[in-house]
């Protein structure tokens, strides 16, 4: 495979699943918070081309459960009351990037009967649904807590790089500061300190700004050694000959080197930061119920009888294995196409 | 002696700048464990002005500060809201429960990471080697959380090993040789899923250091002087590889130890994890400040441990302070 191959592959990946988090409501047949108390952790619905008669069928249908009334959470399927699955139907309202409103559904079932493709929850609501919705915080919140630790990193990186004497020694044993403390730890002591009982989009918010602040000793370090060694290039020499002021050098000129490095560390610390926030949301430190996170929704698995008996409630942790994963092959690709770079 | 000290001084500062910036965290935090008791209408105010006085969380930032060091001295670490004891008294047995954790979690893995990154280094894509490679990746791809939840989904399928806490009930009224059994049983578990995490990263360091060590002009000179491979691998490639190792493990104490506060809660292991999540959730600051320094006070011992293990082995460090 060819090294843009290998960078195109995991990141073509990595940008579907991020353009489907956008478009969740789309993808989602059902809202996240649409409970079906008759239907307590139903299994993933079976799609049927064989209707009960044995006629083959292109288009798959799915049947009503029913509930075993001596036993929870154990149905059996009406075959005689099956709907077929249908694509761009209409369905329950939502809203797109909180701009546009639709009831356009990629696919769903006409009413009385459910699809649940992953299985529902323990309120009836759809794991499919709540997958999609949550992918839109989890991954978010990943690329935005990224987004602002490499801000602050490039930032006092560069500055104490660039100016080096006594600005340099405190930022440096900041940066030793926040590097020897287990980062959970840290994580935990932030978030302590906050309020605990807030809206889901403040958490978000909260949730972003806490994760993003722990992270930045490791990148800033990073650009430090490139900024010191970038400003006694030949020609940021000669551009403060001519008289350039110390931000225009570092714009122009310590800033644009540190590129390779940004976009190696992004790839490594978005993973990393999803993972943080699914942690704090299991442990009910982060984005509270019904809005679905991976995090809250993994945590139901702590329970005794969804640990024993419903293996899909295991698919938020699938999902995140399989982001991280694209993404560790991202970082790998990038770190190789920099070493090719730097040689 | 002169280096140890000035290590064991940047140490204490680190110490020192942990509890500032806890203290600082507290001081910009809005509400605290008494505005939540406001909210109880049979508690009168004066009551919680009283109780406010009586643990001093009206007097300004120094002199807290101050005083929660006056405390410190005195082993207490401050107060909790919510036991009404000592942090210290709380702290104590529930460090002491993560070390017995982290500590032989730490021993386990270096025993196995050694010997499987030597191997691999010393058989370069050997069948070792690959299966290695293979199995570390499959560890590092998969996130500390589930494998934690794992865990517990094998304790309770096949019901070998027990789903949870430290002790049994049953063994805790009997003698020492039975609860020494079930706190091993009990450990078993916690301590597999922390030498998993942490053995993935050891191994690559371990080999990566080997090989570099092994491609390196006095090893061919070794080489060519007929010398086994066996001992070259032992006795003139690990020495030179340690030295990179030895500061590893000083910086994965800290990793180990955000992994083992995940795992602990998990499986709830009455370690400093579920104490500290347990202290947030009920707004107990200063169980807060002291588990986290608690924590850093366990790094800073991992780190110090490696500096001196770094001056015994490599006797550069020891020469250049001599000189």
């Amino acid at each position: 495979m060819t090294a843009r191959k290998q960078i195109a592959l995991p990141l073509i990946f990595v940008a579907g699943v991020h353009v489907i988090a956008l478009f969740a409501g789309f993808f989602a047949p059902y809202n996240y918070a649409q409970q079906n108390r008759d239907l307590p952790y139903a299994p993933p619905s079976p799609l049927h081309l064989y209707d009960v008669q044995g006629v083959f069928h292109w288009r798959p249908s799915v049947c009503r459960l029913a509930a075993r009334p001596e036993k929870f959470g154990v149905y059996e399927e009406d075959r005689n009351n099956c709907f077929p699955v249908r694509l761009f139907i209409r369905g329950p309202q939502y809203t797109v990037l909180g701009l546009f409103q639709s009831d356009w559904h990629l696919f769903g079932v006409s009413p009385p009967a459910r699809i649940f493709l992953l299985g529902s929850d323990g309120y009836g609501r759809d794991q499919l649904s709540r997958l999609l919705y949550g992918s839109l915080l989890s991954l978010f919140a990943g690329l935005l807590a990224t987004g602002l630790t490499l801000n602050l990193g490039a930032l006092l990186g560069t500055v104490a790089g660039y100016y080096g004497g006594w600005c340099d020694a405190v930022i440096m044993r900041c940066i030793e500061l926040f590097l020897a403390l287990p980062w959970l730890y840290l994580l935990f002591a932030l978030r302590a300190f906050l309020p605990l009982h807030i809206s889901p989009s403040r958490a978000f918010l909260l949730l972003i700004l806490v994760i993003g602040i722990v992270g930045w000793a490791r990148p800033a370090r990073l650009i430090r050694g490139v900024a010191l060694s970038e400003k006694e290039r030949g020609y940021v020499l000669a551009a403060k000959m001519f008289g350039a002021s110390h931000f225009y050098l570092m714009r122009r000129h310590v800033l644009p080197s540190t590129y390779n490095v940004l976009v190696t560390q992004a790839a490594l610390l978005i993973p990393q930061y999803i993972l943080a926030e699914m942690t704090l949301s299991f442990l009910g430190l982060g984005v509270a119920e019904p809005v679905p996170t991976w995090g809250n929704m993994l945590s139901a698995v702590q329970q005794y009888d969804v640990l024993t008996s419903y293996w899909w409630m295991w698919a938020p942790g699938c999902a995140v294995i399989l982001v991280c994963l694209s993404y560790w092959y991202l970082a790998s690709a990038l770190q190789a196409r920099a070493e090719v770079i730097g040689h | 002696m002169r280096y140890l000290g000035r290590r064991l001084l940047q140490s204490f500062c680190l110490l020192v700048g942990v509890s500032l910036l806890s203290f600082a965290f507290v001081e910009l935090a809005p509400g605290n464990f008494f505005d939540e008791m406001r909210l109880n209408p049979r508690i009168s105010n004066e009551a919680i002005s009283g109780l406010r006085k009586q643990y001093g969380i009206d007097q300004p930032l120094p002199v807290r500060y101050a005083r929660w060091l006056g405390s410190v001295a005195k082993g207490e670490f401050g107060f909790s809201f919510a036991y009404n004891a000592p942090v210290g008294s709380l702290l104590w047995p529930r460090a002491r429960n993560t070390l017995l954790l982290t500590g032989s979690a730490t021993l386990l893995t270096w025993i196995i990471a050694l010997p499987l990154g030597i191997l691999s280094a010393g058989a370069r894509h050997g069948w070792i080697d690959r299966s290695t490679l293979l199995l570390t990746s499959v560890l590092l791809s998969t996130p500390d959380l589930l494998l934690s939840l794992g865990l517990l989904l094998f304790a309770v399928r096949t019901r070998l090993l027990p789903a949870g806490g430290m002790i049994s009930l049953a063994a805790e009224n009997q003698g020492g040789w039975q609860q020494a059994e079930s706190l091993a049983i009990h450990m078993l578990g916690p301590v597999t899923v922390l030498v998993l995490i942490s053995l993935p990263t050891l191994v690559r360091h371990t080999r990566a250091a080997m090989i570099e060590a092994l491609d390196s002009p006095y090893v061919r000179a070794a080489r060519s002087h007929g010398i086994s491979p066996g001992r070259i691998l032992l006795r003139h490639a690990f020495p030179v590889a340690l030295n990179p190792l030895i500061s590893l493990f000083g910086l994965s104490v800290g990793s180990l130890l955000s992994a083992s506060l995940l795992t602990e809660v998990v499986v709830s292991w009455p370690g400093l994890g579920p104490l500290l999540l347990e202290a947030i959730l009920g707004r107990d600051t200063y169980v807060v400040i002291g588990a986290v320094v608690f924590a850093s006070v366990l790094l800073v011992c991992g780190t110090l441990l490696s500096d001196v293990l770094l001056f015994a082995s490599d006797p550069r460090i020891r020469s250049e302070r001599l000189a």
